[in-house]
């Protein structure tokens, strides 16, 4: 009862989306505006529908409804409930759903606004939204149906169908699979969904882009109005991104944060481009250039989002993500071109109402040194991208190597594996420009800049940053990467630095005190200062990433009872190993180990392998002690089995990286206040903040 | 002349920073956990999906980490062991796809098109720079401000 219930609103939000299409086309070309009105009704109306699919979804869930095979797939009785009800977005049918249900949370945001003023865009943002939505809810309805029961037939075949067939009988297993062990981890809570809606958030802009070309609106209004659910869209993205890192540092048992998987990729290639939206939409706003690009960017980020989902969805790619696998990639394929093409066509049709406004005038401007910083994310895209779809190619190639033998040598057909390795290397040096340009970008000046202006603006951090690059070297640091890398980050973060003591120097002049002056300085300028805020977030990230990629150092060896092994300053002691089975269906062998700096006790770790009987899979768990110089990271390789008087550890010592997470914090809370709604101001307070804005920016 | 000499001083670098190559094992001794880690962070698991087989925690991998100390006690170099693993498994087992036949396009294809982004990028800016500004300098209002504005227009029309 409850499982049709949740069909059926999964159906008739499928209907209304179809309707919402096709109603805002025809409002949109007879110019009725009552069509447009009703599109705009029925896609409000999926939001509470999608919300019923998914509450009678998750009651199926967590009251053990068996008969669904959806949840004996992702849930068994010994899951805790928190498991049970965020089990939602733990399999193909039920991800797809939630992805659903955040298309149509946001669509029924975006539909709740005042459109008054953007009347003319709202039948195509109707459109894109319910288009997106509608092809999602045909791969739940015909594809991946959360919702099919077990039948048994009169033969004994088990079968799952929605509807009951002739002579069947309901089939109720007694328990389930059981999700996926990575996957039973509290950050199940987070990470998934928080990823999901910084995808399904850049549908947004997406639908306003094309509103705006298809309306033929050249102006920048598009961009104003979507700039918040933009950064709104990045905040939930990077925290996906971050969450995701942690938990693969927590569960995966590698000793890192980031194994550059295909899956992490295809998340982290729509931040990339997102990023360098964010960036050069400024420019549009200042200057009115880059409105082709600002286009493409959106487009690029929107496709991607769907490419992400299609690698995460169709197991094309072997990956250790890869939770789900069905015949769902082709659709998605097929949807990705339709888009790109469309709206490649789109903009081509509108190239000549985009054109810029002004040209660039100097190779040191803003603008410029903003160009290079978006084709930078380009470039690191251009190889994410490359990397990710090169083991397909190779592989699809062979078809070449078969049809002319003379180039069998060249199309071997054999997949090509492309890891860590390569993206490091190849990233490597974009990263560091980047960061370099993060220092550089924010002294230069709009429209005129010259290398002299721009270095009486950067002389005082840039001299500080050398007095930082010899006290490495004074600590004994001689790796030129390292120093060079380490040297860039203080030259931004003092750099960074520098401009906000220069804005409180002006507020100061004027008589507030230091912490009033900086309080109000972000207050009144929020979105350049929370910039400068992501920034610095930005170098605490890199340093964390400097240091665990730079000098982290491991070591193993099998250790006797009582027996101590070294790595660098830190040694560990195997003390004992216990095994023991736990109420949630693990076998868990926990070793515990005394760990010591320099001869002196620090404390003791619980490295453990969990065995789980349902899955017949085995989790590797580090014991971790953390803090803010660096991390001790014991992995439990091996055991002898009986008297476990003998065991095999991995030891980690991983310099910096909780620099990662804390840079992931700041970051997190720049986002917040680069987006945070501005306060309407009267009109004569506006008049003297402008004046003070003027005055702190010519300072 | 001067790009000649950049370019050697950036090898020189390059080189410095790789450091020299591993010695193979002598025949017969026994390599340490370490070293069969440090090559086998360079393959693959032939059978799970894209993990290192220096992290793997699979009995299969076990085994195939055993194989690879046993190739390095036999004193086969890092290389030979790729190699060896390679034909035997295929070359989706090595980290990075050997410089070969089609290969050669996942090396050669990025760095040829971020180069060309860079040659246009130069080219557009010196010629950018030449062209006198088209347009005066756009008005710098914030929303607010806009909105008060436009809301001002609206009452007096």
């Amino acid at each position: 009862m409850v499982a049709d219930l949740g069909f059926f609103a999964l159906l008739v939000a499928f209907l209304l989306a179809l309707y919402a299409c096709a109603a805002a086309a025809y409002g949109s070309w007879r110019r009725q505006h009552r069509w447009v009105a009703s599109a705009r009704a029925a896609v409000l109306l999926g939001f509470p529908l999608l919300t019923l699919a998914c509450a009678s979804l998750i009651y199926s869930l967590i009251n053990f409804d068996f008969q669904l095979q959806y949840v004996t797939q992702v849930t068994s009785r010994s899951m805790p409930l928190y498991l049970r009800a965020t089990a939602l977005w733990g399999g193909q049918a039920g991800s797809l759903l939630f992805w659903s249900w955040l298309m149509a949370t946001f669509t029924f945001v975006v539909m709740l606004r005042d459109w008054r003023r953007d009347r003319d865009l709202l039948p195509w943002v109707v459109i894109v939204c319910a288009a997106t939505l509608a092809f999602f809810l045909a791969l739940i309805l015909f594809f991946e149906n959360p919702f099919l029961r077990y039948w048994r037939g009169v033969t004994g075949t088990v079968w799952a169908a929605m509807w009951q067939p002739g002579g069947a009988l309901p089939y109720v297993p007694f328990d389930g699979n059981g999700l996926n062990p990575l996957l039973r981890h509290p950050g199940m809570i987070i990470h998934p969904p928080m990823l999901y809606t910084g995808f399904v958030a850049f549908v947004v802009p997406f639908a306003f882009a094309i509103a705006a070309l298809v309306t033929g609106r050249g102006d920048d209004r598009w961009i104003r109005v979507t700039r918040r659910w933009t950064l709104i869209a990045w905040l939930f993205l990077s925290l996906g991104l971050i969450l995701g890192s942690r938990w693969a540092y927590d569960v995966l048992g590698w000793g890192g944060y980031w194994g550059w998987d295909p899956v992490e990729i295809a998340a982290f290639m729509p931040w990339l481009t997102g990023t360098a939206f964010l960036h050069s939409v400024m420019i549009q706003e200042k200057r009115g250039m880059f409105k082709h690009w600002n286009m493409l960017l959106i487009i690029l980020t929107y496709c991607l989002v769907i490419f992400g989902t299609f690698l995460t969805r169709s197991g094309v790619l072997s990956s250790v993500h890869a939770f789900a696998q069905s015949a769902i990639g082709p659709m998605f394929f097929v949807f990705i071109a339709v888009t790109f093409i469309v709206s490649l066509a789109l903009l081509s049709k509108r190239w000549n109402t985009l054109k810029s406004e002004v040209q660039m005038t100097s190779l040191l401007s803003r603008e410029a040194l903003f160009l290079v910083n978006n084709l930078l994310f380009m470039g690191i895209l251009l190889i994410c991208f490359w990397g990710v779809v090169f083991p397909i190619v190779s592989e699809a190639s062979g078809g070449i190597g078969q049809a002319i033998p003379a180039l069998a040598h060249i199309f071997t057909g054999q997949r090509a594996t492309v890891g860590p390795i390569f993206y490091e290397s190849a990233t490597g040096p974009l990263w560091a420009a980047l960061l370099l340009l993060m220092g550089i970008a924010p002294l230069s000046a709009w429209r005129a800049s010259t290398a002299r202006t721009l270095g009486r603006a950067m002389w005082k951090p840039f001299a500080l940053s050398l007095l930082v690059l010899a006290g490495l070297l004074v600590a004994g640091m001689r790796q030129p990467l390292a120093l060079l890398s380490l040297w860039i980050c203080a030259f931004v973060f003092l750099v960074t630095l520098y401009e906000f003591w220069r804005g409180v120097r002006a507020r100061v002049a004027r008589g507030e005190n230091p912490l009033t002056a900086l309080g109000r300085l972000v207050a009144r300028n929020r979105r350049r200062y929370g910039g400068y805020v992501i920034h610095l977030g930005v170098i605490l990230l890199a340093v964390g990433i400097i240091g665990i990629e730079m000098f982290q150092q491991e070591t193993q060896g099998s250790l006797a009872v009582g027996e101590r092994m070294s790595l660098g300053s830190y040694s560990i002691e195997y003390v004992s190993l216990a095994e023991f089975e736990t109420p949630d269906g693990r076998l868990v062998d926990r070793a515990v180990i005394d760990v010591y700096r320099q001869g002196e006790w620090l404390t003791q770790l619980y490295p453990r392998r969990d065995f789980y009987y349902e899955s017949q899979q085995a989790m590797t768990i580090p014991g971790l002690r953390s803090t803010l110089e660096n991390d001790v990271y014991i992995l439990l390789v091996d055991w002898e089995p009986v008297s476990a008087s003998r065991a095999t550890f991995k030891m980690y010592v991983n310099p910096l990286v909780n620099w990662v997470w804390y840079g992931g914090f700041v970051f997190v809370f720049g986002t917040l206040v680069a987006s945070w709604p501005e306060a309407q101001p009267s009109a004569l307070g506006q008049r003297s903040r402008s004046r003070m804005r003027g005055h702190a920016e010519r300072a | 002349m001067k790009w000649a000499a950049w370019a050697a001083a950036l090898m020189l670098l390059l080189a410095a920073c790789a450091g020299p190559a591993n010695a193979p094992l002598a025949a017969g001794s026994t390599p340490s956990a370490d070293q069969v880690n440090a090559v086998a962070k360079h393959l693959y698991c032939p059978v799970c999906a894209n993990v290192p087989l220096d992290v793997c925690g699979t009995a299969a991998c076990a085994q195939w980490r055993a194989q690879i100390a046993d190739l390095l006690s036999q004193g086969y170099s890092e290389q030979g062991v790729y190699d060896y693993f390679a034909a035997q498994y295929g070359q989706s087992v090595l980290a990075v796809p050997p410089a070969r036949g089609l290969n050669w396009l996942i090396y050669l294809l990025p760095p040829l098109v971020i180069a060309a982004a860079a040659l246009w990028l130069g080219r557009n800016l010196a010629r950018w720079r030449k062209a006198p500004t088209a347009a005066p300098e756009r008005p710098q209002l914030d929303n607010a401000y806009a909105r008060q504005l436009e809301d001002e227009l609206k009452a007096r029309r």
